[in-house]
């Protein structure tokens, strides 16, 4: 799926360009986003290191034990393939709270780990690659809905662009959230139901 | 009052955190150094996913392929009362972050961000993420290549988001 999305891309770009007349500035804007993606990458190193960093104190001092305890009957609800102790349950916590909260940077290193705890039960192919399993698809399709409460980021783009009121997209963004979120919850439950529909 | 909870999220999470360790008699700072450098290992595993996606994604925009199906998309979109102007941003936000905060900022300058479009801009960009990105980061991170329903899943998520914010703004 990912082969043909990214190959799809870059065909798609490359032709529509060719026939276009725009191959220098496609050129370009190759060179140029690989070397942003470096430097991203160069700005994540810190970010990302720090939050894993601290993390991981959090982790060992049996902090997030406790605030996994806590999420227990949301991730019982929403991952009921998962057994009470398998690990994955731990940095699915983790990277839930981080982003309700906002810390997209300190989601992500948990989410990386919550996907390779989940990746010990999925179905391995011939060429190497594996199938999904339900849990990574809620947990991606949740994680996309986007969690986080207070869209701290666009308050500070609207003050800075002149609002008088920044933090007016609070209270729509927050609903307009609950509706994602609720949607991405709604689906995944559909199709569960539907799986052990045609089970029975 | 929110501005303020916000800017003291982040030193608040760090002290707690760091606080608890000390106070559970944890040697933090080797805790510290052991998680450091496992990120710093997970940003080298995902850094070839972020450089073919983020080429991808600038040859796609520069190609100019985006801005014509933006304009294809112009009829449908009057007939659901989507605004024309919200057509890219709603396209770039599916790819890429950077793209669509610059699109973004770029609507901010032209209708101020307290008109309609820079309201439901700014409600869009906060209710949705950026749906190809996580996907290809995150199976990627683990080598899946049958992603079963989590495009669609996402895809329908971040659907209801863009048409909630746009309810609500426009």
């Amino acid at each position: 799926m990912l082969n043909y999305l990214w190959s799809g891309m870059l065909a798609a770009g490359l032709i529509w360009a060719a026939v276009f007349g725009r191959l220098g500035a496609v050129t370009q804007a190759l060179l140029d986003s690989a070397r942003e993606a470096v430097e991203l990458g160069i700005g994540m190193l810190g970010v990302m290191a720090f939050w894993c960093g601290i993390l991981e104190i959090g982790r060992r001092a049996g902090l997030i034990d406790w605030f996994t305890a806590r999420m227990e009957p949301i991730l019982d609800f929403l991952f009921p393939e998962l057994g009470r102790r398998h690990p994955a349950r731990q940095p699915i916590a983790v990277n839930m709270i981080a982003n309700i909260l906002g810390l997209g940077m300190a989601a992500t290193p948990a989410g990386l780990e919550a996907m390779k705890q989940l990746a010990a039960d999925a179905k391995v192919l011939e060429d190497g690659k594996s199938i999904a399993t339900d849990s990574m698809c809620t947990f991606l399709i949740l994680n996309i809905s986007s969690l986080q409460l207070v869209p701290i980021n666009m308050i500070a783009y609207r003050s800075q662009y002149g609002s008088v009121d920044a933090q007016a997209v609070i209270g729509p963004a927050l609903l307009a959230t609950f509706c994602s979120t609720a949607a991405a919850v709604l689906f995944c439950k559909l199709v569960h139901a539907k799986k052990a529909v045609r089970r029975w | 009052m929110i501005a303020w909870l916000s800017q003291i999220l982040v030193p608040l999470t760090v002290g707690y955190i760091v606080g608890f360790g000390l106070l559970s008699r944890r040697p933090v700072f080797d805790d510290f150094l052991a998680g450091a450098m496992s990120g710093l290992r997970t940003v080298g595993e995902i850094l070839p996913t972020l450089i073919g996606l983020m080429a991808a994604v600038g040859v796609l925009r520069a190609s100019g392929l985006l801005d014509a199906i933006a304009r294809v998309l112009e009829t449908p979109a009057a007939w659901l009362h989507f605004p024309k102007e919200l057509i890219p941003l709603s396209l770039v936000r599916l790819v890429s972050n950077s793209a669509a905060t610059g699109l973004a900022l770029d609507l901010f300058t032209r209708y101020g961000p307290d008109s309609p479009v820079g309201m439901a801009a700014s409600v869009l960009l906060s209710c949705t993420e950026t749906v190809f990105y996580c996907l290809s980061m995150y199976f990627g991170s683990i080598h899946v290549g049958k992603t079963r329903y989590a495009v669609p899943g996402a895809l329908f998520a971040t659907g209801v988001g863009i048409a909630v914010s746009i309810l609500l703004t426009c």
